[in-house]
């Protein structure tokens, strides 16, 4: 016992000393549970790699906890070095000029090397400004997939190794699926908003909003109740009505999940992140993985889907000293084994063409059937204004108030297209504000 | 009443006594209360960059905004509804327990236990009873004929609140009517039921009454609790959908300030609510007041 306690003070004593000579440098992040063990194991191999610079990852919560509390922090001169923020903060993080450190700036001053080119295209155009320059570092990013059960098809008898392309098959799909009993639903969805609507108008290569999705500046406005997107939300009303669609609730859809689990209903779209937990999950069952369908009839090509997830900001405020790691752990975070093994274990897309280069030469993709579905999604065609991403302000709640009318929308309230006009006059009156106040 | 007046020799003497409390209301409530105040009449950027003065405009955006509207009108039934059955049943179960002699203590400390459950923790376990894929309760409402979705139903979502809300203040208010009940005297009682009124009658004529101060007490705490307390309970139950139904003010302070960081709005809305809850406490302490018998 008394062995045992000297030891750890001894331990104590010795990491006291060495993080007293090293710079600390404060890490914010939102990733709970598996995500988060991954992340910490991530700093302290930083740490243990030189004695310099000393990362010290926070968990804060949710992402939308985690941006607030940056926030909050930084008006009370307490923030951290790097914050984590989604994809739907972007907006909030780019117009904050006087608040963020731009990464590409960042690692010019501190001499280090950075080449956009290395990083995947469509990953990094989401987090560009206008010229091209790299505002944050794209850390977890992940897009929609079609999951479905294997066992469920062979029972509704369909080839369980041919999965829906178009949405015509979803439909024909779930109707078999239904009606032979094979599973109570067809098809539910994760994410309606990311999935059902910004997806779906990439895909097709439909405008979300004005000035190339927002990308060209605060003067945009929606658009996402074109022709195609009441097409789309019409025909999940009418699956819903048939019993073919199940809805998975508000915002990320957590019941979506549960009733694929539960074998409830035979196929789901959700982030590619969401791969590890489907085959934890599907313990009576095989899972497929197959892109997202789309319409045939509006497109032959389906473009690129876009991505979510998250990048990693640098705020201002700190010493000189701080960067210098800053920099080096961006380094570091961006080596292609890192970003190989992160993306492996997480099922987030690699983020950069060496750490997707090094997963197929050690054979990864070959070993893990469906693994880089996501990544050949968003690798296809050439990326239009449309499918190059969505980047606006107050996203947040313009989610919430699609979620709402969506809601509105099964509920029988309103049609689709009376939903989607409304989901537009009431996000344009929040991009009117954000433009506004920045 | 009679007023008791204490003399101090040093004039010094009370203000020093006060000055903790006093320091405490302003650091905690006066300050922040004026920082709302004023960032309701600015518009700035989430970082504090950029600030400028705009006046009533959040004010009059909100009285514009049919959505705010609703959640006001919302807020009220909420209030009523969970007041009113949180009221009722703390009362039966005062009235029930009052009559035991020997289990009564049992009951109490049973009774008592729901108040000691943090708010979000309620939520999250009406949040499982009712979950419309894995819930105890759907399942057997289905038995019934009743189809349970209050992801999709906004009665049936505003139904679970009111029910989570009230189950956790029950146990408040129970514990304040009993010992209400208690204090009634048993001579009052005992002539009564010589005068051959039954225990129904006696509860109405005798019981009740001499409550009206305990009622009224808990009146305005309970309104208070669902105007401000229920938060976590919306959150962790319905996040106030489906499509706003089961946005409350406060909630919609949350939604507007925290996720949207629209701090002026948010501001605005909090402001409002003050005035809201000062006036109704203020009504209730000089109408409802007057017909309580002390």
């Amino acid at each position: 016992m008394f062995k045992k306690l000297t030891l750890a003070a001894a331990a104590l004593a010795l990491s006291a000393t060495t993080s007293l000579a090293a710079t600390e440098i404060t890490w914010w992040h939102a990733m709970g549970g598996e995500l988060g063990k991954k992340l910490e194991e991530i700093a302290t191999k930083f740490n243990e790699s030189q004695s310099e610079y000393k990362v010290v990852p926070v968990y804060k919560g949710s992402y939308p906890e985690t941006l607030t509390a940056a926030i909050a922090a930084f008006r009370a001169n307490q923030q951290p070095a790097i914050v984590q923020v989604f994809e739907v903060g972007t907006g909030t993080m780019m117009a904050a000029k006087g608040a963020v450190y731009p990464v590409y700036k960042l690692m010019k001053d501190e001499g280090e090397s950075f080449d956009p080119k290395s990083f995947l295209a469509p990953v990094v155009g989401y987090y560009s400004d206008t010229q091209g320059n790299i505002l944050s570092l794209p850390f977890n990013s992940s897009t929609p997939i079609l999951y479905y059960n294997k066992d469920v098809f062979k029972k509704a008898g369909l080839d369980p190794e041919v999965a829906p392309k178009t949405w015509k098959d979803v439909e024909d799909y779930s109707k078999k699926i239904v009606s032979s009993g094979a599973a109570k639903c067809g098809f539910t969805s994760a994410w309606i908003t990311w999935v059902q609507t910004e997806n779906l108008s990439a895909l097709h290569d439909q405008p979300f909003g004005t000035l190339e999705n927002g990308f060209g500046g605060l003067k945009t406005q929606f658009t996402f109740n074109g022709p195609v997107q009441v097409k789309h939300w019409a025909n999940l009303k009418k699956w819903q009505d048939e019993g073919l669609f199940k809805y998975g609730g508000p915002v990320g859809g957590d019941n979506a999940a549960t009733m694929f689990y539960a074998q409830e209903c035979a196929m789901t779209m959700n982030s590619s992140a969401g791969r590890a937990g489907v085959i934890n999950n599907a313990k009576t069952f095989t899972p497929g993985f197959a892109p997202l369908p789309y319409y045939d009839d509006v497109t032959k090509e389906p473009k690129n889907s876009i991505i979510g997830g998250a990048t990693l900001w640098v705020l201002n405020g700190k010493d000189k000293a701080t960067y210098k790691g800053v920099a080096k752990f961006f380094t570091y975070l961006s080596r292609p084994e890192v970003q190989a093994d992160w993306h492996q274990y997480t099922g987030y897309l690699p983020i950069t063409n060496a750490a997707y280069d090094l997963g197929k030469s050690q054979g990864y993709y070959d070993k893990n059937p469906g693994s880089d579905v996501g990544i050949k999604q968003i690798m296809r065609g050439t990326p239009s204004p449309n499918s190059k991403g969505v980047r606006f302000g107050n996203f947040t709640q313009v989610r919430t108030i699609v979620d709402e009318e969506f809601q509105a929308l099964l509920a029988g309230k309103k049609d689709a297209k009376q939903a989607l006009d409304s989901a537009v006059e009431r996000g344009n009156k929040l991009l009117r504000e954000f433009e506004a106040a920045n | 009443m009679d007023t008791k007046k204490t003399t101090f020799d040093s004039r010094l003497l009370p203000y020093l006594l006060l000055a903790p409390q006093l320091f405490i209301t302003l650091v905690f409530f006066i300050w922040p209360a004026a920082q709302a105040v004023k960032s309701s009449f600015e518009r700035e950027d989430p970082f504090g960059l950029s600030t400028t003065f705009v006046g009533l405009l959040h004010y009059q955006r909100l009285f514009e905004d049919p959505n705010y509207i609703d959640a006001l009108i919302r807020t009220a039934v909420f209030a009523v509804s969970v007041t009113a059955l949180s009221m009722v049943l703390g009362l039966a179960f005062a009235a029930a327990v009052d009559r035991l002699t020997r289990t009564g203590r049992v009951y109490t400390t049973l009774l008592v236990w729901p108040y000691a459950v943090a708010p979000v923790v309620a939520g999250v376990l009406w949040w499982f009873l009712f979950n419309s894929t894995t819930g105890l309760m759907p399942f057997l409402l289905q038995k019934a004929g009743i189809r349970w979705d209050h992801d999709l139903n906004g009665t049936q979502a505003m139904i679970l609140i009111i029910i989570a809300a009230a189950w956790k203040q029950v146990s408040y208010n129970f514990l304040f009517f009993l010992a209400g009940l208690q204090s009634v005297p048993q001579s009052l009682m005992e002539a009564a039921a010589i005068d051959g009124s039954g225990p129904v009658k006696r509860f109405f004529t005798i019981s009740l009454p001499l409550l009206s101060p305990t009622t009224f007490f808990l009146f305005i705490i309970n309104v208070n609790y669902t105007m401000f307390d229920t938060f976590p309970i919306v959150d962790a139950t319905t996040v106030g959908g489906p499509a706003q139904a089961t946005t409350t003010l406060v909630y919609k302070v949350y939604q507007d300030g925290y996720l949207g960081l629209n701090l002026g709005s948010s501001s605005a809305q909090s402001v409002l609510l003050m005035m809201i809850v000062m006036v109704l406490t203020f009504v209730q302490f000089r109408y409802v007041e007057r017909r309580v018998q002390y």
